[in-house]
């Protein structure tokens, strides 16, 4: 469908504003204004909601599919926490406002709203102390490596290298590296398990951090994890816990238990905030004690009076990683989440959201090649190389599964598997869906054997096909420049 | 395809010496896994280099890879059609697609790169 | 409150399938030491209860104030469209658009966007966004550091504070050196700007306007610049730029900014949208996801991700930037609100902002003992200095229900009478008069 501005009409007004009450005239100085007007589209209120309204019919959402890609956990949003961030009193909360007047009266609410959010993170994950500042996963990873930082230069360590698992999400070592560290891979093992004698090899003095997912990308628990912890704290080396796979353990497994030191939250996977089509996220970070008073400021104290305060006063802080206090209405929506499924309800996710995936690789385990079919927990993963032998890679089948009417898995990642697939069904998809789901990978299995070249051509049912990724890397067309006649 | 007019490194480059000079690319298997290449970073002219050091970066569609120098020396002349067609790479790697031509050479370490045969048996032990 | 759909019975068949006779034996990998030490949370409560609870607490935040307060983050108004376009699931419920075929309208959305990115600052290339104005500051920063291969930082006094700190925060442990030059008359002091360039200087940061509403004209600075191969990096506010001189007008190499003021609620510090654009040589060093437009196998017109591979999934610890998301939903709202306001849509509210903050300014001037740093143009916040702290000054107007502004004296000691005050569409000729007689009240009390 055509771009924006090319339906633009030059006069044509999508909004109305109010008239000028106060006198008008004042003008820019002419030698700091611009030449030309910022040629933006001249649209009626009505072509644009027919323009964006069309967009909206060529995505795939989660309330539209199913959306089981691995890693991501796309689980149902409920709707009512839409309702709640949209409420006056939050969302049209200035954020300087609590430097205005003593004592942060003026925001109370809100500010109760992330320490409550805080103080419920930590009884989840077994911290004991978090700060919602981080606005995405991997801003929480980069947090968590900057306060690793300040600890060691604080305790006179020279610490220059972390250990990151070859199966790791490539978040990992990008964030380790933004943050100043060299990083040493380390191998997974047949059984898809950290190779703990390589570690141990890899491990020594220089050793600022081992960044961890548990279970990890394979979808695997690592039950020799305090092991891991006790080798990694001998050299004073923190344990980095990625919460991109939380949804596999809530009320099964906390990290802090098992004596990791720093962690991060994706509240936008397993707390149910919408992914919004690749964002906001909030990422959280939760540490143990030792490492609370490098958290980023500002923090807040429960006062006597059971009122909140917002306090700078941490001289060992890393400082400001977010402008205020991290993507709050995103915090919003993870707390009101939790209190909605209280103990029992979040128990009843992770045993709901491992029984699934199980499900899947159960019933699938025959037809795909399944590296690790014993078990799982909240993701499995398959491999297309009994497809490969017919010439049908992982993205042939991932594009055959759209004509069925399901967005496909994550297919080419966790790296160390060959032609991977990666499927994360969740808790709430209900067992029709799951069941269908399963025909359509066994039929596309079947098809991929009888006639390859048809699994080729998928999808078909998509406003365009395959794209042609070579003209666009190549040609570079990222900004549409109107063709003057 | 693997042409015996020249030597091969273990990150997959060759260079083609002739007297003091050589001139290097990537070979014909490293441009096929790559798949369509998209853009290339270059050393500079002038630059000096080291054997099996970082000197630049291949991109494709879905991957990007490092460059390492096959042999020390100093960059002398770039193929700079690469910077609008870097598709020769893939069309022409023994070719057209040479990346660029380095100098003062060291002859040891040109001699200890693999030949043709050499290279051949090294790709299929890592297949 | 339970979001799962299966029955006794089906669970017990999906069980039977697994070979298990318990969900518990599927935890069995995790051993029974591990089991979690303490899960002490409160039992589940019901929609409408939590509903009524979450009420209260907005209740609790006041938010009827009469709002001047700006500090790079606007109470602007925001057109009902956008929240009921925004709010369609088949936006905010996808996943980021690697799949592109069955995302072609977060995909076309977002290119849309760069486009519009691209139109407003007048440079080439626009990312899909980055977290904040203070995260894409920080990312051009690392973009210039690469692109030059150099670790020293010249910045402008005038650049937002909270920027400035996030800077130094995110470089702490990297060995990269900040030479910052205080403002001179509100302005950037060029003579101790050129004295502070070397050919060591990766980058010079400034903004326009800047934090104390000052706008400017730095394409003297970036001329300087580029005679020592320094990258210029300018912070801009999206709405000035319906008049302001472009920093691609300017000469920049890379424009970043806090999109808050498109269409996007001020929610108490975020979600925001950091928007960032360069030239087009600089795309490869640019962080975050760039949508292209191509054509699919049959020659159809579509959108996809491109330039991938400089991406943290392809390139690792290798990557441009550790950055896995955009705040897409926040990105359309920005592209919603462009496309409803219209080219000559933005030139109305920046008008309207620029007269009403200047009849603030007169208003605010007349009262005697408050001073308007006037000595160079201003857009639509400007600074006064009070006989009074301006702390305390904010605090008493409080009282009388109004946000009377920033006092600077938080970020820049010394000046702890100074105010920073912020008029925007949404404020009326009323709201601007009780401001200064209530201001005049209180600073002769």
């Amino acid at each position: 469908m055509s771009v924006i501005y090319t339906k633009s009409v030059p006069g044509r007004r999508g909004v109305k504003l109010p008239g000028c009450d106060v006198p008008v005239d004042h003008e820019i100085p002419e030698n700091l204004r611009r030449r030309e007007d910022a040629a933006l589209a001249e649209l009626s209120e009505l072509d644009v909601v027919r323009h964006f309204t069309e967009l909206s019919r060529k995505n795939f959402g989660l309330d539209t599919n199913f959306y089981p890609l691995g890693s991501c956990t796309m689980k149902y949003n409920p709707k009512v926490m839409e309702k709640i961030a949209a409420l006056e009193g939050f969302s049209q909360l200035h954020p300087l406002l609590p430097q205005l007047y003593g004592g942060c009266m003026l925001e109370q609410g809100a500010i109760a709203v992330i320490f409550e959010l805080e103080k419920l993170l930590c009884e989840i994950t077994g911290m004991d102390a978090f700060t919602t500042h981080p606005m995405a996963g991997a801003h929480g990873e980069l947090t968590g490596m900057m306060l690793i930082a300040a600890y060691h230069k604080d305790r006179g360590n020279r610490k220059t290298e972390v250990l990151i698992p070859d199966e790791a999400h490539g978040t990992n070592p990008a964030s380790a590296a933004i943050a100043g560290y060299e990083i040493v891979t380390v191998p997974t093992g047949d059984n898809g398990m950290l190779d703990i004698d390589t570690l141990s090899d890899r491990l020594n003095e220089k050793t600022a951090a081992i960044m961890l997912t548990n279970p990890n990308t394979l979808g695997l628990f690592n039950s020799q994890i305090e092991k891991v912890a006790a080798m990694a704290h001998h050299y004073d080396a923190q344990l980095y816990y990625d919460g991109a796979n939380l949804n596999a353990i809530l009320g099964k497994f906390r990290p802090g238990d098992a004596r990791f030191d720093v962690m991060h939250v994706n509240l936008h996977k397993t707390f149910a905030t919408p992914h919004g089509g690749g964002g906001p996220g909030a990422g959280p970070v939760g540490v143990k004690r030792h490492l609370e008073p490098f958290l980023p400021i500002s923090r807040i104290r429960k006062r006597t009076d059971g009122t909140y305060a917002l306090d700078y006063d941490y001289p060992k802080s890393i400082g400001y990683i977010a402008p205020f206090y991290g993507n709050f209405a995103v915090c919003l929506r993870a707390y009101a989440y939790i209190l909605l499924q209280g103990r029992q309800g979040l128990i009843d996710v992770s045993e709901h959201a491992v029984l699934n995936a199980n499900y899947i690789l159960a019933s699938l385990k025959e037809q795909f090649h399944a590296p690790y079919p014993d078990r799982c927990m909240h993701e499995c993963v398959l491999s297309a190389v009994k497809q490969l032998e017919a010439g049908v890679h992982a993205v042939d089948i991932a594009k055959a599964l759209i004509d069925y009417g399901f967005h496909p898995p994550t297919i080419y990642f966790p790296l160390i598997v060959k032609e991977a697939i990666m499927i994360e069904p969740t808790e709430t998809e209900n067992k029709e869906t799951l069941d269908r789901f399963i025909e359509a990978m066994k039929k596309i299995a079947y098809k991929a054997l009888d006639d390859p070249q048809k699994i080729k051509k998928a999808p078909k049912s998509t406003p365009v096909g395959r794209l042609d990724e070579t003209k666009a890397a190549r040609e570079m067309d990222f900004n549409y420049i109107d063709c003057k006649p | 395809m693997i042409k015996d007019d020249r030597k091969y490194s273990k990150t997959h480059e060759w260079a083609m010496r002739s007297g003091d000079s050589a001139v290097v690319g990537i070979s014909d298997h490293a441009q096929d896994a790559l798949g369509d290449i998209t853009f290339v970073e270059l050393p500079k002219v002038g630059a000096t280099l080291k054997q099996g050091k970082e000197c630049g970066v291949i991109e494709s569609v879905k991957a990007a890879s490092d460059l390492y120098s096959p042999v020390s020396g100093k960059v002398t002349e770039i193929n700079g059609s690469l910077e609008t067609a870097p598709e020769a790479i893939n069309s022409d790697p023994y070719g057209s697609g040479w990346l660029f031509k380095i100098t003062s050479l060291d002859d040891a370490e040109f001699a200890a790169l693999m030949d043709a045969a050499a290279y051949g048996t090294f790709m299929e032990s890592e297949a | 409150m339970s979001y799962i759909a299966h029955t006794d019975s089906e669970r017990r068949a999906m069980l039977r399938q697994c070979g298990v006779a318990s969900i518990q034996e599927l935890f069995a990998a995790i051993p029974e030491n591990l089991k979690p030490a303490s899960f002490d949370l409160p039992e589940g409560k019901s929609e409408f209860e939590v509903m009524s609870f979450f009420e209260h607490l907005a209740g609790r935040n006041y938010v009827h104030l009469t709002d001047f307060v700006g500090g790079g983050f606007y109470d602007h108004f925001i057109p009902a469209a956008i929240d009921a376009l925004a709010s369609r699931s088949e936006f905010y419920t996808a996943y980021t658009p690697y799949q592109p075929e069955l995302s072609q309208g977060t995909l076309q959305a977002i290119y849309e966007y760069q486009t519009a990115i691209c139109r407003l600052t007048g440079l080439d290339v626009s990312n899909a966004s980055v977290y904040d104005g203070g995260t894409a500051l920080y990312e051009a920063c690392q973009m210039a550091i690469h692109a030059t291969g150099r670790r020293r930082v010249v910045i402008d006094g005038g650049v937002n504070p909270i920027y400035r700190k996030m800077l130094y925060s995110y470089t702490a442990n990297l060995s990269i050196e900040f030479v910052e030059i205080a403002v001179s008359h509100g302005q950037s002091d060029r003579e101790r700007v050129f004295e502070a360039l070397d050919t060591a200087t990766a980058a010079v940061i400034l903004q326009n306007p800047n934090f104390f509403g000052v706008i400017d004209d730095h394409g003297d600075i970036v001329n300087k610049c580029h005679d020592y191969g320094i990258i210029t990096i300018q912070s801009v506010y999206p709405i000035a730029l319906a008049f302001l001189k472009t920093p691609g007008e300017q000469g920049f190499d890379i424009a970043t900014g806090e999109g808050q003021s498109l269409g996007i609620p001020l929610s108490f510090g975020g979600p925001y949208l950091g928007f960032m654009c360069a030239r087009k040589e600089l795309v490869r060093k640019m962080p975050g996801r760039i949508v292209a437009r191509t054509v699919d196998i049959a020659g159809k017109e579509g959108f996809v991700l491109s330039l991938q591979a400089r991406e943290q999934h392809i390139r690792r610890e290798k990557a441009t930037s550790n950055i896995c998301s955009n705040q897409a939903l926040c990105a359309l709202r920005a592209h919603l609100y462009l496309s409803l306001i219209g080219k000559e849509g933005l030139k109305d509210v920046a008008k309207l902002c620029l007269n009403k903050a200047h009849y603030a300014r007169e208003r605010i001037k007349a009262i005697p003992g408050v001073a308007v740093m006037d000595s160079s143009p201003t857009f639509n916040e400007f600074t006064v200095k009070l006989p009074i702290d301006a702390g305390e000054c904010v605090g008493r107007m409080v009282d009388h229900g109004i946000a009377a502004g920033f006092p600077l004296g938080r970020y820049y000691p010394g000046m702890e009478k100074y105010l920073l005050i912020a008029v925007t569409e949404k404020r009326t000729k009323f709201e601007i008069g009780q401001l200064a007689e209530t201001l005049e009240c209180v600073v002769c009390q």
